[in-house]
């Protein structure tokens, strides 16, 4: 969407775009294609012996069933995270949004949980779900439900999307708050002087307006749960039972952090990009058309 | 609200208790074990009220005694270096993101599609992946051990310059033209108008970008050799054993507890902002 | 007022050159909670001794985080002088060439004494290549042992005198405390290391070719054997029953026994000081169960955590003061006190027997289990595992496991599974690292 009306100068713009190309240019684009790099190479750890490899890396892949399986597992686990996520957290900062009394505690209450450190919430999960010994195992077991998400491939993912969700709910709420504070009053108050009753309010003022939030939101949410969920993953199930949770974000991860494998890593982190990369240039194509601005 | 409808308050209420009850659970959590002795919370499950040793675990986390954490910085410096690198990153990458959506936004130049693209790409390659060339790079530039080291390679990111775009495209034209008409140039138009329209967006941004720059663990972890440098989330980590030896879990919780109450200030503190800038831009 | 200021500047420029005489030692290690502070007071010590040299003990995160961090800075050429890695991390710093000097040749140049007979073989020899020469220090090491919960073998009427010694034993002892109640009489905890590693070790069989790889990079997996799969496929008959309840990879399950939900498991000596501390119920430790009808078992078990390595191209000098602090960790004063206190292995015979003479191992029952497993003459198949690429061989393990004990997979198809895996994983390992 372009602005129709914008400011003429030969030389401001490139001024005022410098500090970030400057900054991502040095920290990102040079260590990145570093790091792409290696994905036609094959070294060692240490980088004392490195060999050039083509596309062995890339057919390496290709031959492991278990990496095609991981495409389907990361499919659903980031729809349900995206779709999960964006709704559960409009619903409660449209909900937070009307109320008066109690407003500040509510927001706070749902925005402080994103400031849990990564490694303190994978602790956390575990005193809550570890099958038996954790407080919600427990209960779910009193409740009938046998919670085992160490053999039981459905508990398991169940287990990692609700930690995603979880993380990114805060998120999500503070964004859509600040989107729907910027609405003006005046063009609800108006809608309800014609009548609207609030649901109706909803749809056609209220989530238009919003469009612009959401659509951030939803393509912030689908690269987050392709690329930054790993350590939820990590922390909760390490992939398992099996595979049964490994997506390939934590692949990834695993084989250039822990295993050191340093040129596989690499491979699947170009085709983990240009997944992403389509997915996202889908959603500006297409779904960006429905956005009010 | 627009309307009194009791019915749907209360419902408003319902749900958003259920939310706070569910989001908030693990904090809740936190706080219980950080009042119990570790060999209490060990015992399953966990006692879901709170204890008595509420004092004795927080003056433990506080001097960094007890909880075993092997470290010789206390809590209150690494809380130091953790408020500088979070303040440097929220405020660094604030900055230079609005400068960035406002010349794609606002102008036209040629490759204007094409640094909008580059930027975004920035968010497609977390930071593992890259981070031993990262990692090279800085220590080329001698920026080892030091608070530029920690911050600047982390406010590359393309999520405020995105946020502000999208939101600099709901500005309505007529305040653009306004300005023009009245002869003000871009800057002031930045400063005056775009700027204070857009508190809501930099408060929220300011609360996300603090609190990413606040739990920094892997980064500052890499970069620095001086403990005197470690941030708080690294001293957490410390005390939680990974292994088969045991952890001081109380302690380890009143840590994170006293760790989080900076993250939990700033959030109020910008709620006030939202406000603020509400009823100063009323359209 | 500049006379004063002079004098002041001259003095802090001679402290300074006083300050700058102590040669600095980076020691980055990954030791979390009370054994960091081990860490420290080791340094703090042995800094203490003497002014010529400084050991700085630096925390950088996990083991494959201070791996990482490792990795980093040496290919930007501020690797540190000591580097702690775990066990499984062994055969990547040895292959990568000009990365490591072998601790051997560090003590030798530095002039220090240095016997490797002293050494406890079954410890030092994971550490060793075939040679002789010692390649890195073993410093934080454990091995697998069992554990029982004497409360609930005597509600179900079970003998609490002696543990059960053999895998028929404990299936035995299962039964009957499944028949009194009992919901989860046996688990395990770092399977790969417990069950497969360890167990070949324990019974003199090979877990790989060529010495489980200590002999050479062609190295391949024989995890499938007659035996494992008769092991497994055990396991997992008791897992159908009942008797076996899977409680996680790695050190999790160990809440469970805590607890006092499982009442057998078997899991790294490193647990003591936990049961120790937080168990609320009388318990007993035990040597690592076996098959009488193997011949050669129990042979001994196989060590877990970590060894400290010396990274090349640091200035002689630092070598000398990295040689002096590893004599001073294996006096066998110091040494004996660091196992007393962190339930680590005493890694020469003398602070065994220093530490028996001391009556501690009467005082701390269990404490003398898992060294008297190590304190005999290994074999070529039992002194260790050395094989590429082993941190993914151990996630393949526990991923087939879980199929078995989940039910979806057959014992011999699930190890079938993990030799094949696991052999290409070592074929691109061996690839990568021609010499």
């Amino acid at each position: 969407m372009d602005k129709r009306v914008v400011f003429r100068s030969a030389w401001l713009p490139w001024v005022l775009i410098a500090p970030q190309v400057l900054v991502i240019t040095v920290f990102f684009f040079w260590p990145a294609a570093q790091a792409l790099l290696l994905s036609v190479q094959q070294s060692d750890a240490f980088g004392t012996s490195v060999e050039w490899v083509g596309l062995d890396n890339f057919r390496n892949l290709w031959n492991d069933e278990t990496y095609l399986a991981s495409f389907y597992t990361t499919a659903i686990f980031s729809t349900l995270v995206a779709v999960l996520g964006i709704g559960l957290s409009l619903m409660l900062a449209v909900f937070a949004d009307r109320i008066v009394k109690g407003a500040l505690v509510y927001k706070t209450l749902l925005i402080w949980p994103y400031a849990v450190a990564p490694a303190v919430a994978g602790v956390l999960w575990l005193f809550m779900f570890t099958p038996s010994v954790g407080v919600v195992s427990y209960w779910l077991r009193t409740m009938g439900v046998d919670w085992n998400h160490l053999l039981d491939s459905r508990h398991a993912m169940t287990l990692v999307v609700m930690a995603a969700v979880w993380k990114q709910i805060s998120y999500n709420f503070l964004f859509f708050l600040a989107g729907l504070q910027s609405i003006p009053k005046s063009l609800i108050e108006a809608a309800a002087i014609d009548g609207a009753r609030a649901w109706r309010r909803f749809w056609t003022i209220v989530f238009p307006l919003l469009s612009p939030t959401t659509f951030f939101l939803l393509v912030i949410n689908i690269v987050y749960a392709f690329f930054d969920t790993f350590g939820i993953i990590d922390a909760a199930t390490q992939g398992g039972p099996g595979k049964e949770t490994s997506i390939l974000v934590y692949k990834v991860y695993y084989d250039g952090f822990k295993a050191m494998d340093l040129g596989g890593s690499a491979a699947q982190s170009v085709v983990l990009m240009v997944i992403v990369v389509v997915l996202t240039v889908v959603q500006f194509r297409f779904v960006e058309k429905k956005v009010n601005y | 609200m627009v309307e009194r409808r009791p019915l749907l308050n209360a419902f408003s209420h319902l749900i958003l208790v259920l939310g706070v009850v569910i989001v908030a659970f693990p904090l809740y959590l936190t706080f219980v074990a950080s009042t119990h002795t570790a060999s209490d919370i060990v015992q399953a499950p966990m006692p879901l009220l709170p204890g008595a040793y509420m004092i004795e675990n927080y003056t433990a986390a506080w001097n960094g005694t007890g909880g075993g954490n092997g470290s010789k910085a206390p809590v209150g410096q690494m809380m130091t270096v953790s408020l500088v690198s979070a303040l440097i990153i929220a405020i660094g990458k604030i900055a230079i993101s609005l400068l960035s959506a406002f010349a794609i936004v606002y102008f036209r130049f040629p490759f204007r599609m094409f640094f909008f693209w580059a930027i975004f790409i920035t968010l497609m390659l977390p930071v593992e992946v890259r981070i031993l060339p990262t990692y090279q790079v800085v220590s080329d530039l001698g920026m080892l051990n030091s608070y530029a080291g920690l911050t600047v390679p982390l406010i590359a990111s393309a999520t405020a310059t995105f946020l502000f775009r999208q939101f600099f495209l709901t500005v309505p034209e007529e305040l653009v033209e306004a300005a023009r008409m009245d002869g003000a140039g871009p800057m002031r138009f930045f400063k005056d108008v775009l700027v204070p329209l857009s508190t809501t967006s930099i408060a929220a941004l300011f609360v996300i970008q603090f609190i990413y720059g606040w739990n920094q663990y892997l980064w500052p972890l890499l970069v620095t050799t001086n403990e005197n440098m470690y941030p708080v989330v690294i001293g957490i980590k410390r005390m939680i054993s990974g292994g088969d030896a045991q952890t001081e879990w109380s302690v380890v919780m009143a840590t994170a507890l006293l760790a989080m109450l900076p993250p939990a200030l700033v959030v109020m503190l910008m709620q006030k902002w939202f406000v603020k800038g509400l009823v100063d831009t009323e359209k | 007022m500049t006379f004063k200021f002079a004098a002041l500047a001259f003095a802090a420029a001679l402290s300074a050159t006083a300050a700058q005489a102590q040669t600095e030692i980076q020691w980055w290690h990954s030791m979390t909670a009370v054994n960091g502070e081990v860490v420290n007071d080791l340094a703090k010590n042995f800094n203490a001794t003497q002014n010529k040299y400084k050991i700085v003990p630096i925390f950088k995160g996990s083991y494959d985080e201070s791996f990482t961090a490792a990795v980093a800075a040496f290919r930007a050429g501020n690797a540190p002088h000591i580097l702690q890695v775990f066990e499984v991390g062994t055969a990547t710093m040895m292959a990568s060439k000009g990365v490591t000097v072998p601790v051997g040749k560090v003590m030798k140049d530095a002039g220090e004494k240095f016997d490797p007979k002293t050494y406890v073989s079954a410890v030092a020899g994971y550490y060793t290549a075939p040679s002789g020469e010692m390649l890195s220090f073993p410093f934080n090491s454990s091995t697998t042992v069992f554990y029982f919960n004497k409360d609930a073998f005597k509600a179900a009427g079970i003998d609490t005198t002696k543990a059960p010694g053999t895998w028929p034993e404990v299936a035995l002892a299962a039964a009957k405390l499944k028949a009194s109640g009992h919901k989860c009489p046996l688990t395990i905890a770092w399977q790969g290391w417990t069950q497969l590693e360890s167990f070949s070790a324990w019974h003199n069989v090979e877990f790989a070719t060529k010495g489980n790889g200590m002999q050479g990079m062609d190295a391949r997996m024989t995890v499938n054997s007659p035996l494992h799969v008769r092991h497994i496929e055990n396991l997992a008959n008791m897992a159908k029953q009942g008797l076996f309840v899977y409680k996680g990879r790695a050190s999790v399950s160990e809440a469970s026994f805590i607890s006092g939900e499982c009442a057998m498991t078997t899991t790294s000596t490193g647990f003591y000081g936990n049961v120790a501390r937080n168990a609320k119920f009388a318990w007993g430790l035990a040597p690592l169960p076996y098959y009488p009808d193997v011949p050669g078992a129990p042979q001994n078990t196989v060590i877990g955590g970590a060894s400290l390595w010396v990274m090349a191209g640091k200035k002689a000098d630092e070598y000398k003061g990295i040689a002096q602090f590893f004599s001073y960790l294996s006096s066998p004063a110091i040494q004996a006190a660091t196992h007393q206190r962190t339930g680590f292995l005493p890694i020469t015979t003398a602070a065994f027997q220093l530490t028996e003479k001391s009556g501690f191992y009467e005082k701390n029952p269990g404490t003398d289990v898992g060294v008297n497993q190590m304190i005999r003459k290994t074999t070529n198949k039992s002194r260790g595992i050395r094989l590429g690429n082993y941190v993914q061989i151990r996630t393949i393990e526990d991923e087939e496991l879980e199929q078995v004990w989940a039910g979806k997979k057959p014992a011999k198809e699930a190890l079938d599974s993990i030799v094949l895996r696991g052999n290409e994983l070592l074929e691109r390992f061996e690839k990568a690292n021609k010499r």
